[in-house]
């Protein structure tokens, strides 16, 4: 089967705090053919985070597939707060690189 | 009448955090913008600075950032507002927000203008009084309620302000507003309601300003943007010659910093975007219409951020090449936490290490397991009640680096590479205590809104 790596596929691919206690995760794709693709793949769902990041689901706060931004958005609740001592991404937003190298089937 | 339009510019999504780019801001100023409105803080920056009371952002920059907007709008005789002011808002950033501006206004002989001013700063005893009244302290984000010994424990609260002391001030007559901690996107929809545009079109607005050029392409922060309401749409603008607004841009940029791109919360209210429209108005501006404003039911809920003290802190940098090292790097770090717990015992500090060229980015989220660096970064953190014994928490943590005793390891002077010989003194470590809401009567029972004259 002929995949093609996320990275390949989208415009953004960013993680960042939203708020002081979770970390969203946005996938952008400039339009609605890669978009439709990659959400059709069923390659990203909340089961496949949460075994990307070796979490359990519950972990997992929101997962929305967001069709007026031809976005796939996860949002991931930090064990402790951002900026804790131990803590070492205040901002969240050096968490998505592992989204980089997804495979997705080509049709 | 109503008004037909209104234009606010925002320069930057975090005033003074880094220096607002000039170009853009200059081009968006030639147009003669009706607000210039910049909010100056974020919860991003960690528990330290409102925890220590200070800012994260340089004076300098503060400074330059609120130059260039006190001079473009007292020259055009329009109104400036400023939210979230030093990074945390508390009482002494809104005070040396102030000061900025009276210094700035002597420099270059401002004639006479109104500034208001408000605090954010809440009262612990406040707080108590309306807990032991029965009010709870909600939990946001999955926490639970506020207890009281997590109320004693909390170093500083800010409450975040919504639209009404903005309001406030404007109808104070203010022609500049520092602000303490604030919702980012009240900065931007408090005037455009205060004019009388749709409350939705209003908070969207905000929203799509709140962090400058973030909402356009390329990626480039510190530029400017001037968003544009009407009585039936919010248009955005990028001012930067090569950056433009798009539908995808801004689209994207609508569900930034939030875990759910539908719903922005505030004080009073939260505003639906799930039926958003976004068109391509020109080259460089998009076009949102039908988003919707949903105002709270009963009383308004006011946001709170509390920061607690850990602890002094000292940080520690230690480089490893060794190959038979890095492979044992956990046993490394395991015999210097024992010289440590040898000489503190188990409890009443906190050590930590973070192992960079393995997990020190993502730590338990990195799937990669195996270490491929040829050489690591370890940073030790030593947290501890005085800066003694911090000191030689994050040495002990630190040296015995050095000094590991695996048993096959070649080099026998030492094991590890400093930069410094030392462990460096930091602000002292903090968690985010509080992220919670609190119930109020009145909007601005805890935003009490001042007006002030400055200028020749």
């Amino acid at each position: 089967m002929n995949t093609v790596k996320l990275i390949e596929l989208a415009k953004t691919i960013r993680s960042k705090n939203a708020g002081t206690d979770r970390i969203t995760f946005d996938i952008i794709f400039r339009g609605k053919e890669n978009y439709d693709l990659v959400k059709n793949s069923k390659v990203i769902t909340k089961e496949s985070m949460a075994k990307l990041y070796q979490i359990d689901e519950d972990r997992i706060s929101d997962f929305v597939e967001f069709d007026p931004a031809f976005a796939i958005k996860f949002t991931i609740k930090r064990l402790l707060p951002s900026g804790s001592p131990g803590e070492g991404d205040v901002f969240g937003c050096q968490q998505y690189p592992p989204l980089l190298d997804i495979d997705i089937p080509l049709n | 009448m109503k008004k037909k339009e209104l234009r606010i510019i925002c320069p930057n999504g975090h005033l003074g955090f880094s220096p607002t780019k000039e170009d853009s801001f200059w081009i968006g100023a030639e147009t003669k913008p009706d607000y210039y409105c910049s909010d100056s803080g974020s919860d991003d920056i960690g528990p330290g600075p409102l925890g220590d009371d200070k800012s994260t952002s340089l004076y300098v920059w503060q400074k330059h950032d609120l130059e260039m907007m006190l001079l473009a709008s007292r020259e055009q005789g329009v109104p400036m507002i400023i939210g979230s002011a030093g990074d945390t808002g508390t009482n002494s950033r809104v005070d040396m927000y102030i000061q900025i501006i009276k210094d700035l206004a002597k420099e270059h002989k401002i004639t006479k203008f109104k500034l208001a001013y408000f605090y954010s700063e809440v009262d612990k005893e406040y707080l108590r009084n309306k807990m032991n009244n029965g009010v709870e302290i909600e939990g946001l984000d999955s926490r639970t309620n506020l207890t009281m010994e997590e109320l004693d424990g909390t170093e500083r609260i800010v409450a975040v302000a919504g639209v009404h002391p903005y309001i406030k001030a404007l109808d104070m007559g203010a022609d500049v507003i520092i602000g303490g901690r604030s919702s980012d996107i009240a900065i931007f929809a408090a005037p455009a309601i205060r004019e009388g545009f749709p409350e939705d079109l209003s908070y969207y607005l905000g929203k799509v300003l709140e962090c400058a050029s973030f909402c356009a392409e390329p990626y480039g922060a510190k530029e400017s943007v001037i968003g544009t309401i009407t009585q039936d749409d919010v248009k955005v603008t990028a001012m930067a010659p090569w950056q433009r607004c798009t539908v995808a841009s801004v689209a994207g940029h609508a569900m930034y910093e939030r875990s759910n791109p539908y719903y922005e919360y505030f004080a009073g209210g939260l505003i639906d975007m799930s039926d958003c429209v976004y068109e391509q108005y020109d080259e460089k501006t998009a076009r949102i219409t039908n988003m919707k404003y949903v105002p709270i039911e009963g009383k308004v809920k006011v946001k709170l951020e509390g920061s607690t003290k850990i602890g002094e802190m000292y940080i520690g940098i230690a480089g490893i090449r060794d190959p038979y090292t890095i492979k044992h790097i956990e046993k490394v770090i395991e015999m210097a936490r024992e010289q440590v717990k040898q000489r503190f015992g188990e409890n009443g500090y906190e050590l930590h290490y973070r192992i960079y060229g393995k997990n020190g980015v993502m730590g338990d989220l990195e799937p990669i397991k195996e270490i491929k660096s040829h050489e690591l970064c370890i940073i030790i953190e030593g947290i501890a009640p005085t800066k003694e014994m911090a000191e030689e928490v994050a040495m002990t943590g630190t040296r015995q680096i050095f000094y590991a005793r695996l048993p096959e390891v070649k080099g026998t002077a030492g094991t590890a590479a400093f930069v410094v010989d030392e462990v460096l003194p930091a602000t002292p470590a903090y968690i985010w205590s509080m992220n919670h809401t609190v119930e109020v009567d009145d909007p601005l029972e805890l935003f009490d809104v001042k007006l002030i004259e400055i200028g020749e």
